[in-house]
């Protein structure tokens, strides 16, 4: 048995352990052994940790065995993208900077998994602090897809995403600002969340972008993102902009149907740039919602034109402010031979920062400095109210919208390293999201000619997380994509 | 040519809130290094701020009590800039919408000096040069520290206006409790926006700011050596820069530190992991109704309910200090005009010869209200009273104790009395002549003599009586 728990998923592995027809450690084992014998190939996880894991996991086993524990997810071992602080554990954001850095404390997300029962087994490769489509930023080199490794796993969260695909994990959390759980999902060919803004802390994230910037679960199958969603989400003292709503039930998700439901697809969102596959595979999507009861309906939504300048201007601001600590003083990288503090600066800095990483600092303090703020920054403030306009505008009609993730599949690997505007137009479906702090589901919706997965994305109102992962349960009752699995992994 | 002064000022004060502005920390001064510190005021990878709405109480009030409108919808911002001292590498504070706006102090010649606004900001860390090991090491224990930075319009023109807009503002911090205004501890700094123009003209000249002024002394001293600076430069032909300026107090002049071309650009936009403060009508009225009775109406009505002198009372009033000793003094012995003329008398003399502040001070209004009720009820004389009043002030001694154990109550004994004042008189045969032959003069000279060899443990009322008993 225990040679295949790495296969299953969160609630199957939970089961298995409420049932004592496997233990925690055996749990832990499995998934441990797994990525220390396929990571050679991926390279999905940057720390594994299994001393602490294995201790965490007789602690759980105990408290299983005494009842002590109510938890959905009891001794579910976890992998945690590696800008989520973890106690003890080295968080390096993927980049040299931080590579030596160990948080004296953990981010709320790992507090509340561990209160949960969930043992934290590693954590996992990223683009450099989120910067990144691909997971090639890493200071740690890049993760490769499972389904083809000479393509990319997408990003920011390409670990996360990849370790799934690869069974290296039962369950991982990554973070997305601006698609970072949802694009890596699509090329790997999984399930994730990215939460509605201020569902779930931000406390222990290593800050990209704070107003955009949101915590969510990548998993085998739409429950187990939901489970883990109900365990993460929530109010937090620690964050000032966590909000207060109504819990989540992750069972509220398995029941009910797409009967008379009103989905939008944006015809923006269909346009140029689209890959005919990744096309022909929403709207297919679309004809099983169909099937389901639903009506689909094509709905114009110009402002999408605005979305990535609008992005990239809100995020490499903050972004720029964000990223200013570390400057070899406290923590982290210092340049060993810097003279005076100027040099200390300007020296860690330059030594310890990828250049996707220097080029979105220096974009985001070109936006704000005095002269360009009201050109750039202050414009892209009110290019932001008329997103989330525009799908206020759209909710009034629809109960979610439906539409691609990203224009294409998993690109080869060094393909957008030499054009970053051309990765950056890569977003164009995701970022409008997190510009609006809106939730979005992404589901396996289908595969192109060469076999390599399409992701979808339901995108849901404020706090709409029932309604988005009940149409992503029913769509892969419906049409289960999320089953496959690459043949070499 | 004949020069006017034009002064702003930016004054930072240090709230005495429980912690600190976004994290649990102390606020306490004078802790070791970097014991006041967590992972977020230190700025590790991931903390956040969150708002201690103390603070934002805390403001209120300062708004409140210098006729500020309250901003209700206000937001906090980043101003970026690399120090080690700052550990995020930004500082968060108030830029484009401050919660107080548009209020004033006024002096006592009537001219008011308006107040542009007051904003909420955290305090940074602090430098320790340790010349020893060649180095620079970081203290953050100060970072996080909650600030109101108040800032004034331009409407003083002098050193003197300063003075008094300071104390006032001072007193109106300490009175609603908002900071206990530090000077010599950093929890008052002010900085000096200062430029002179020809008396009448209507431009402004060219300003210069001068810091690191922690005395009012040291920007009295400031503000004159700089007006000095600028109009000796412009009746030369100069050109004034505009730049910043650290004062040297020892030395009593200001260098240039750094000029307007080489202002940095701290890059301001909206703080986003703080979200928009919302005042609602319920919580300023909580804060109104929580409002102290202010430094002026308090000496308006010390003046007209009390009739305290209006010197005495623009003293007491002046430090919240001074104002909690005289209430309780004037509670216990039932008297304001003896509690009022205590202070200004024995009280003021012990401090300016021993240096001490008011806000130092042990003397409690218990002690002093009892010393008084002593004398007043005339179980000790007034020389006892003010030698116990010394040892209250040094020692912090309870008088009614202190008599007792020292004897110093007054002698009620009037044949003991009688007996003490006829050795005197057979002592001072010359002294009783003069008298006897008509000069008035000698009995003052006897009385003195009486109650020393009494020890001023007598009434003198007891005393002369029973002198001109003896000789009359």
């Amino acid at each position: 048995m225990s040679a295949k728990i790495n296969t299953l998923g969160a609630l199957e592995t939970a089961e298995l352990i409420r049932k004592r027809e496997i233990s925690v450690k055996e749990a832990v084992s499995a998934v441990i052994a797994a990525a220390e014998e396929k990571d050679k190939e991926y390279n999905c996880y940057t720390t594994l940790c299994p001393e602490e894991a294995l201790k965490k996991a007789e602690k759980v086993q105990s408290l299983i065995d005494s009842g002590d524990i109510d938890s959905p997810l009891a001794g579910v071992p976890v992998s945690v993208k590696d800008n989520i602080c973890t106690k003890g554990i080295r968080t390096t954001c993927a980049s040299k900077i931080l590579h030596n850095f160990v948080p004296v404390y953990n981010a709320t997300v790992v507090d509340k998994m561990e209160k949960a029962g969930m043992i934290t087994v590693g954590k996992l490769n990223m683009d450099e602090f989120a910067m990144g489509s691909t997971t090639e930023t890493s200071y740690f080199g890049p993760t490769k897809n499972p389904w083809n490794t000479s393509k990319v796993p997408g990003g920011s969260s390409g670990g996360a995403a990849a370790c799934i695909a690869a069974d290296e994990a039962v369950v991982a959390l990554g973070s997305d600002t601006g698609g970072s759980i949802r694009q890596p999902c699509s090329f790997c060919g999984v399930t994730g969340l990215k939460p509605t803004y201020g569902t779930v802390s931000r406390y222990g994230l290593v800050a990209y972008a704070s107003s955009l910037d949101q915590i969510g679960p990548i998993g085998k199958n739409v429950a187990d993102c939901a489970a883990v969603y109900s365990v993460i989400s929530g109010k937090d003292e620690k964050d000032g902009t966590s909000m207060n709503f109504a819990p989540f039930e992750y069972t509220a998700v398995l029941n009910g149907d797409m009967k008379g439901k009103k989905i939008g697809i944006p015809a923006d969102y269909l346009g140029e740039g689209l890959a005919p596959d990744v096309k022909e595979a929403i709207m297919n999507a679309a004809k099983v919602f169909e099937n389901m009861g639903a009506e689909v309906e094509i709905f114009p939504m110009p402002i999408s034109k605005y979305a990535i300048p609008t992005y990239y201007i809100i995020a490499c601001a903050e972004a720029c402010s964000n990223l200013s600590r570390y400057d070899g003083i406290k923590y982290g990288y210092a340049s060993p031979d810097a003279e005076n503090l100027r040099e200390l600066y300007i020296k860690s800095r330059s030594e310890g920062f990828g250049m996707e990483v220097k080029r979105r600092i220096m974009l985001g303090n070109f936006v704000l400095s005095s002269g360009y703020y009201d050109a750039y920054y202050k414009k892209a403030l009110k290019a932001k109210k008329l997103v989330q306009k525009a799908f206020f505008d759209a909710f009034e009609k629809y109960d979610m919208i439906l539409g691609p993730v990203a224009p294409t599949t998993a690109l080869k690997i060094g393909e957008s390293l030499s054009d970053p505007l051309k990765m950056y137009l890569g977003d164009i479906y995701t970022v409008m999201i997190n510009i609006a702090g809106l939730p979005s589901a992404a589901v396996p919706c289908g595969f192109d000619r060469e076999g390599m997965p399409v992701g979808m994305q339901l995108i849901g109102k404020p706090f709409g997380e029932t309604e988005i992962l009940r149409a992503a349960h029913c769509f892969e009752s419906a049409a289960d994509f999320a089953q496959k699995r690459p043949v070499k992994a | 040519m004949d020069f006017e002064t034009v002064i702003g000022l930016e004054v930072h004060t240090e709230l005495a809130t429980d912690h600190k502005i976004f994290c649990g920390c102390s606020t306490k001064f004078g802790g070791e290094p970097n014991t006041h510190v967590c992972e977020i005021c230190s700025g590790m990878p991931g903390t956040l701020p969150v708002l201690n709405k103390q603070v934002v109480e805390f403001a209120m009030r300062a708004g409140l009590a210098t006729n500020c409108t309250i901003t209700r919808y206000n937001k906090f911002d980043r101003k970026n800039y690399f120090y080690p001292d700052l550990p995020k590498a930004y500082q968060i504070s108030q830029l484009y919408l401050p919660i107080c706006q548009n209020g004033y102090i006024q002096l006592d010649s009537g001219k008011k000096i308006r107040i542009k606004e007051i904003h909420m900001e955290e305090d940074a860390g602090k430098l320790i040069h340790d010349e020893w090991e060649g180095c620079t090491l970081v203290d953050y224990n100060r970072c996080g520290v909650p600030l109101l930075e108040i800032v004034s319009e331009p409407d003083l023109s002098s050193a003197e206006e300063v003075q008094e807009y300071l104390e006032k503002l001072r007193a109106i911090l300490q009175y609603t409790k908002v900071s206990d205004c530090k000077m010599q501890e950093g929890s008052l700094r002010a900085d000096v926006n200062l430029s002179v123009r020809e008396r009448g003209a209507m431009e402004y000249g060219v300003r210069t700011e001068m810091k690191n002024l922690n005395s009012f002394k040291a920007i009295t001293r400031a503000i004159e050596s700089e007006r000095e600076r600028q109009i000796d430069a412009i009746e030369s032909g100069e050109k004034i820069v505009q730049e910043t300026r650290r004062w040297d107090d020892t030395k009593g002049i200001s260098y240039a530190m750094r000029s307007k071309e080489d202002a940095q650009d701290y890059k301001y936009f909206p703080e986003p992991d703080i979200p928009p403060i919302e005042i609602s009508d319920k919580w300023l009225a909580s804060i109104e109704k929580t409002m102290p009775e202010l430094p002026d109406a308090k000496k308006a009505r010390y003046i007209n309910e009390l009739g305290l002198p209006e010197y005495d009372t623009g003293i007491i009033t002046g430090s919240i200090y001074l104002v909690d000793l005289f209430e309780e003094t004037a509670e216990v012995c039932g008297s304001p005009t003896e509690a009022a003329k205590w202070i200004m008398g024995d009280l003021m003399k012990l401090l300016n010869e021993s240096g001490t502040l008011p806000e130092d001070m042990k003397v409690s209004g218990k002690a002093l209200g009892t010393i008084i009720k002593m004398l007043a009820e005339q179980k000790i004389s007034r020389a006892t009273a003010r030698k116990v009043f010394e040892k209250v002030f040094t020692d912090n001694v309870d008088p009614e104790s202190y008599v007792k154990e020292n004897n110093l109550g007054v002698m009620t004994d009037t044949g003991a009395i009688r007996s003490v004042i006829e050795k005197v008189v057979s002592e001072n045969a010359k002294s009783v002549e003069e008298y006897k032959s008509g000069k008035e003069k000698a009995i003052q000279y006897l009385i003195g003599q009486s109650m020393r060899a009494l020890r001023g443990q007598a009434p003198a009322s007891e005393v002369t009586k029973i002198l001109h008993e003896l000789l009359d």
